[in-house]
């Protein structure tokens, strides 16, 4: 069973998961109150939606041996754009506007992710640096966007987004399991999959046999900067209101943080997007936990880069052979020795 | 059993992969100033037993004693100290680095702490010319043919003053003149006192420079025996536990004519750099063979005809149509197929599946819109597993963890299922056993027969005219001519290639 590619990643959820629940026994309640499930776990995944959000983007980027450092700057530029179209409205609360509002967002995102995959698919330059652009003027951009300053809105529909609930799930975790749902089901009942690790794992030998690779790539580019601006507005949603500083902020490195977790190498080639929510839930719930046990703040983020170091190591082939080997019966003198020979 | 002149004694090894057991309770041992050869078929377990010599894989039961000495190397590295040089079957060099960085990679000479580039230079030639290869060795690798990366990496290895030399399949890219001086280099090696381990596929090498073999069969070890104590016949009988069928009746098929219609012409088709100007006629149901040294441009020419690169010149012509072959879809959509040379680095996806590798070309035709359904998948790749006896027979097994010989059938079987017009196969005998290469010879017999035309590339003379009907000959990225193939001989073609080379 070890051998299952989420064994690690998902022993390592559970075994934070049972942290939680011995400090705090309540945790795992979920209870239903005046409509709305309410509970440790509920508002786990309810944060952790913007992250998942980002992450299934950036895994099929990573595929293809790319990587998308805007999606943070994306993130910001969304939430600002539908703010600040939320906040020119007579009345927020108008259905129609917010649509609109929305529309225009993910327009924009669509956009900025055609743009990373023009400059990395056309002009070949190297992802990291061709997405670092957009990282950079993308903050820019939405603190032009919102003039510098904190929009608020009051938009019910919009902030339906964050904090909604529908048939009792909150919307957010909604919309983040409909994305998993659908780009899953494209990626693995059509060739999607296949062709990108096949781009990814040999680019050489994927052109030679006959893949679009330029298309490919350009079209993981719009999907991240469209996944980017859902996770934006969301989290504008929840704000309520844009933020250009701050939303978004390093949401990037928390992705890629999700997908390694989730067993995608950054090399490229095989990807797991159901690896990836579970890397996303492992990061959610190490902020929670870090809270429910009430770590002082200063060393937050020592605790969080130990344990995910953890996760990583028991996941590397190299690092598990070695411990493997050491625990193969060889006679001591014959180890000995061998260092003694190679000396 | 112990031999206390042994240098080394592998006793017992045994080594289990997920699934199979690749070594079984295998005995090996090596005497200095004797080459010994390892021979068995793909996935015998002959690198798997290299491997666990050199501490790429732990192993799961054995012992091994190397100068009187029980080890156990953790790493490559200590094994490379202990006096252990080898060059792997997957020559595992960085193409971005100059050649003569690769092989001073980890041993730089220096002067006053700092590498002394024009030493490495320098160094990096004379070892070559030892070759007899004179390359200019601050270029990249990755511009060099593979041919001269397999020699890189044997330089590279003979560098290092050692007891053992481990050679894995060390001349399945070089041609005849190249194995001859490499065979030298061994001689000379040995009569130093030098360990050698040889593994090859060519019985005609191994008995020409081995002193004694160790046979394997999936496996387990079925014996050693002294060079003079053993026929040719015996061994490949003992290799695939069976006598193996004559190649007679392909020789038969082959020679018949075949009176196809044109399918493909080039007139002055060239590219700057890569090939001369050509003319070429390829009828369906012929094959026409490429015979050339080294270098002579028979890939670059393949590579034009498929479109992996593109013209700069000429035309080209598929059913009498004048054809622009920008990309290998063009290639494809004119039902032609190109099974290159380089099977790690342009053709396999390692760590996709045996399945996945199997459709990636008819997928990446069809795009990726219109999958084949996994049943399609499953089926072909279950017929191809079946017809070209790749081993072992799971379709879903990693590519990376097959055997060379078997990773080459994979690739092979890719091109077949998008049903071609033309094959192009570069080398497609590469690393394969002889059992195998006999099974692709009659494939390709096969082929011609229903009417499929197919471009053959090997640096294997007898098997260039064993199954083409015309060979064109090349010389210096040049076509030098191009003969019928009435009884021709390899020496016939030596004389045309080393025409002219003199002056
Ligand atoms: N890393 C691995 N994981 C799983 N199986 C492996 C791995 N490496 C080798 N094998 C299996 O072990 C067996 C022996 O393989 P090996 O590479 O030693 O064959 P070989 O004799 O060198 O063949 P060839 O002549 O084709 O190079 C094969 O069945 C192969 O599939
Ligand atoms: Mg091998």
């Amino acid at each position: 069973m070890t051998k299952h590619r989420l064994f690690w990643p998902v022993s390592a959820l559970l075994a934070l998961l049972l942290v939680d629940l011995i400090a705090k026994p309540s945790f795992f309640k979920v209870e239903v109150r005046d409509g709305h499930l309410y509970g440790s776990l509920i508002d786990i995944l309810r944060l952790g939606a913007p992250l998942i959000l980002v992450g299934i983007g950036m895994t099929l980027v990573v595929a293809t041996r790319g990587i998308d450092l805007s999606v943070g700057s994306v993130v910001a530029i969304s939430g600002a754009l539908a703010c600040l179209h939320l906040s020119g409205l007579p009345d927020q609360d108008a259905v129609g506007g917010t649509v609109v509002a929305v529309g225009m967002a993910l327009g924009l995102c669509l956009a900025l992710g055609a743009w990373n995959g023009f400059l990395v698919s056309v002009l070949g330059i190297q992802p990291i640096i061709a997405t670092l652009i957009l990282m950079v003027a993308g903050r820019g951009i939405a603190q032009l966007i919102t003039d510098g300053q904190i929009i608020t809105i009051t938009s019910g529909p919009f902030r339906a987004l964050g904090s909604g609930y529908l048939f009792l799930v909150p919307v957010s975790i909604l919309i983040a399991l409909a994305v998993f749902g659908l780009s899953s089901l494209l990626v693995r009942k059509s060739a999607l999959g296949l062709l990108l690790e096949a781009v990814g794992g040999n680019p050489e030998a994927g052109r030679l046999s006959g893949l679009r690779s330029g298309r490919l790539t350009w079209l993981v580019y719009v999907f991240g900067g469209l996944c980017a601006g859902i996770a934006g507005l969301m989290i504008a949603a929840n704000t309520p209101g844009a933020d250009a500083n701050h939303a978004g902020l390093w949401i990037e490195l928390d992705a890629i943080l999700a997908l390694t977790i989730g067993g995608t190498k950054l090399t490229g080639g095989r990807f797991s997007l159901g690896g990836t929510v579970i890397g996303a839930l492992l990061i959610q719930t190490l902020t929670t936990t870090v809270y429910t046990l009430g770590i002082p703040d200063t060393a937050t983020l020592l605790v969080k880069a130990l344990v995910v170091l953890l996760v990583c190591l028991v996941q590397s082939p190299a690092f598990r052979d070695r411990v493997r080997r050491r625990r193969r019966p060889v006679p001591a003198t014959e180890s000995a020795r061998a260092v003694e020979v190679s000396a | 059993m112990t031999d206390p002149r042994a240098i080394l004694e592998m006793t017992g090894i045994r080594k289990e992969f997920p699934g199979v057991v690749a070594l079984d309770g295998v005995d090996f041992r090596m005497f200095p100033g004797e080459v010994h050869a390892l021979m068995g078929e793909n996935g015998a377990g002959k690198s798997t037993l290299i491997k666990t010599l050199t501490g790429v894989h732990g192993i799961d039961a054995g012992t091994i004693v190397l100068g009187g000495e029980p080890v156990a190397f953790g790493e490559p590295s200590q094994a490379q100290h202990a006096g252990v040089s080898t060059v792997y079957q997957e020559v595992n060099l960085l193409p971005n680095l100059s050649v003569a960085e690769n092989i001073f990679i980890g041993r730089e000479p220096r002067r006053f702490g700092r590498i002394d580039w024009s030493a490495m230079r320098r160094r990096a030639e004379v070892l070559l010319a030892g070759l007899d290869l004179h390359l200019d060795v601050s270029a990249d690798l990755g511009t060099q043919s593979i041919a001269v990366r397999q020699m890189v990496a044997i330089a590279r290895a003979l560098d290092v003053s050692a007891r053992v030399l481990v050679l894995d399949e060390p001349t399945s890219s070089l041609d005849a003149g190249e194995v001859e001086r490499l065979l030298k280099v061994v001689r000379t090696l040995r009569d130093e006192g030098m360990a050698v381990l040889f593994v090859s596929h060519f019985i005609d090498q191994v008995f020409a420079v081995a002193d004694r073999m160790t046979v394997l069969r999936n496996g387990k070890l079925v014996g050693e025996y002294r060079i003079e104590d053993i026929t040719p016949v015996d061994l490949v009988t003992k290799m695939i536990g069976k006598e193996l069928e004559a190649l007679e009746d392909i020789e038969e098929a082959t020679h018949r004519h075949s009176g196809g219609e044109v399918f493909l012409r080039t007139e002055g088709l060239s590219r700057k750099g890569a090939i001369a100007p050509f003319s070429l006629e390829i009828r369906s149901g012929e094959v026409v063979g490429l015979a050339g040294l080294l270098g002579s441009g028979r890939t670059e020419l393949a590579r034009l005809l498929f479109g992996a690169d593109h013209a700069d010149g000429g035309t080209l012509r598929i059913d009498g149509d004048p054809v622009a072959m920008r990309t290998p879809r063009s290639g494809m959509a004119h039902r032609i197929a190109y099974c290159s040379e380089d099977r790690k680095t342009e053709g396999l996806v390692g760590e996709l599946t045996v399945r996945e590798n199997i459709v990636l070309a008819l997928q990446a035709a069809r795009g990726w819109t219109r999958p084949l359904s996994r049943r399609r998948q499953d089926e072909l790749a279950a017929r191809y597993i079946d017809a070209l006896d790749i081993r072992p027979a799971a379709p879903e097994a990693l590519v990376q963890d097959l055997s060379g010989g078997n990773q080459q059938k994979v690739l092979l079987a890719r091109w077949l299922i998008t049903e071609p017009r033309l094959l192009i196969l570069d080398e497609p005998t590469r690393g394969i056993d002889i059992g195998a290469k006999t099974e692709i010879q009659r494939l390709v017999a096969k082929l011609s027969d229903d009417g499929v035309a197919v471009l053959f590339i090997s640096a294997e003379l007898e098997e260039v005219l064993r199954l083409s009907h015309r060979v064109v000959v090349l010389r210096d990225r040049e076509v030098v001519a191009q003969k019928d193939n009435e009884s021709l001989t390899p020496d016939e073609i030596m004389a045309v290639i080393a025409e002219g080379s003199g002056t």
